[in-house]
């Protein structure tokens, strides 16, 4: 088997054989669409309502990258912070645990009461809030692990902290950084539905899911959650893709 | 001809939760340029310690650290080290691995002129084939070629070895003790070789230090005049057996095995 062979046909066939076997289920079983939509009831969905997937996916999707980018940015910050300070470590670690364990469906209507009718912001807000801890965590353990060889090594030649950091230290902790990551997209897209969920007037596709249920349009709401799942696969593999670039050098050659 | 390396009455402990953990007390310790000290020790002495010293990144609490004529006040760039461990960095092709203290080092080599230093090295050490390659794709032994010709590539004055063969396999080890004597007729320095292999010691030494148990003084120092150039058929004569017998009594003094003698 060629390798590109196996990278997209693959999973293309093991999607098929999903598709197929939820609509032999729906089938077999002879349940109504408003039970379980099957496969062939979303197509219809689609071809209706073909705009309001590209305009509320669009919404969707920024939103989400964008509280991903802030959770990256502010992750490694406090990452930063808790892999270079054992105090702030010690300070910080029981408040973000802490923080990180509220369920964030909770905070969902607390963020929508305090900053009324900013829908974008509260939404970037929860997409930040619920996917930032894994990239601070993973970012100070890769820091706070970096053996003193690998410093020395630099610091005998009289390199700064700053020079130690970019030439040692951040490189090494990208493959954890991806890995991180790759959860943390997933994340991201739950805080962004959450918000367009329970938001009155909300936007994006979590606002078209919650029209289909006031509609009772049930292959649209089955609908809206595959153009997620495709949604969070495409930046997924993006992010994939950045590692390859980034971190290609971590993943050892098939033995 | 003045000492290279000099360390002089140094003291030092380390803040323990259990009060201050003395590890030297009384280190004396003088290297010519151009020479090649070999400490050895029981384990846990200090030897580590000393090593960090030379290498400016710490201080110690009493005594002086010289190097070349200056007190040592912190790290600088005419020090080479490498360890046990040979911390080559993954994401880094051989090459460029060499290449990193060169990107540190003030008015260190650029471009192509760097590239030919790190090769040159390279080469010296056998690995000419290998530049492009991955550390992970490199043998123990290899990686620790590397990681020598990196602590080199800058040509320091002094090159501080901490166990850099303590992990290999006695084979490999024996290859890079002749490896380590072509690169000093090549690459001249000033060497300190932190070692736990008496043969080791004797062979590449020309000076040998043995240090007393935790905490460390210099409790014994045995000259070994060098024959260029050096063969392995050395280590199995008497001269080097009676050697053997000297600096092993002293490390079972060091380690309290033996009643204490008068040493030297």
């Amino acid at each position: 088997m060629t390798g590109r062979f196996r990278n997209v046909t693959v999973p293309l066939i093991a999607m098929a054989v999903f598709l197929v076997l939820w609509e032999a289920l729906v089938w077999a079983n002879g349940w109504p669409n408003y039970k379980m939509a099957s496969p062939s009831d979303l197509w219809p969905a689609y071809v209706r309502y073909w705009e309001l997937f590209l305009l509320m996916g669009w919404q969707t999707l920024w939103r989400t990258v964008v509280g991903l980018l802030l959770a990256v940015i502010v992750g490694t910050a406090f990452g930063m912070i808790m892999g270079f300070s054992r105090t702030m470590r010690d300070a910080l670690y029981p408040l973000l645990v802490g923080f990180n364990a509220i369920p964030k469906a909770t905070v969902v209507p607390i963020v929508a009461l305090m900053f009324v009718g900013a829908h974008d912001f509260n939404t970037v807000l929860i997409a930040f809030l619920i996917s930032f801890f894994p990239i601070a965590v993973s970012v100070s353990i890769g820091l706070s692990t970096l053996e003193p060889e690998y410093r020395d090594i630099l610091r005998s030649l009289g390199a700064s902290q700053t020079t130690i950091f970019w030439k040692i230290a951040l490189p090494k902790t990208l493959p954890e950084f991806f890995g991180a990551l790759k959860v943390a997209v997933t994340l991201a897209f739950i805080g962004t539905n959450l918000m367009e969920i329970v938001s009155p007037h909300g936007r994006g596709l979590g606002a078209l899911f919650d029209s289909g249920k006031t509609n009772s349009d049930y292959p649209l709401m089955f609908a809206v959650l595959i153009a997620l799942a495709l949604l969070g696969i495409v930046l997924y593999y993006i992010v994939v893709g950045l590692e390859k670039i980034f971190a290609g050098w971590a993943e050892r050659a098939p033995a | 001809m003045t000492a290279l390396i000099d360390i002089k009455g140094v003291r030092h402990a380390y803040a323990t939760a259990a009060g201050p953990l003395p590890v030297l007390d009384g280190l004396e310790v003088s290297v010519e340029e151009g020479g090649f000290c070999a400490v050895v020790g029981p384990s846990g002495c200090g030897k580590s310690t000393l090593t960090r010293l030379v290498a400016g990144l710490m201080h110690p609490d009493e005594g002086e650290v010289w190097l070349h004529g200056e007190r040592v006040r912190g790290p600088r760039s005419t020090v080479g080290m490498a360890f046990q461990n040979p911390v080559l960095l993954e994401w880094r092709s051989i090459l460029k691995n060499v290449m990193l203290p060169l990107e540190i080092v003030p008015n260190g080599l650029k471009g192509n002129a760097a590239k030919e230093r790190a090769r040159h090295l390279l080469s010296l050490v056998g690995l000419e084939d290998f530049e492009d390659k991955r550390p992970s794709e490199l043998s123990g032994g290899m990686r620790q070629r590397a990681s020598l010709c990196r602590a080199l590539v800058h040509q320091p004055e002094v090159l501080i070895l901490d166990e850099p063969f303590g992990a290999l396999d006695a084979f490999t080890r024996e290859d890079l003790w002749q490896t380590m004597h072509n690169l000093k007729e090549k690459e001249p320095f000033t060497g300190v070789l932190i070692t736990h292999d008496l043969r080791e010691a004797i062979f590449l030494g020309d000076q040998v230090v043995v240090l007393s148990g935790r905490p460390a003084r210099t409790q014994y120092v045995m000259n070994i005049a060098r024959s260029v150039p050096a063969d392995l058929e050395e280590l199995y004569t008497a001269e080097a057996a009676e050697r053997l017998n000297i600096l092993r009594h002293q490390i079972e003094i060091a380690q309290g095995r033996a009643p204490q003698e008068a040493a030297q």
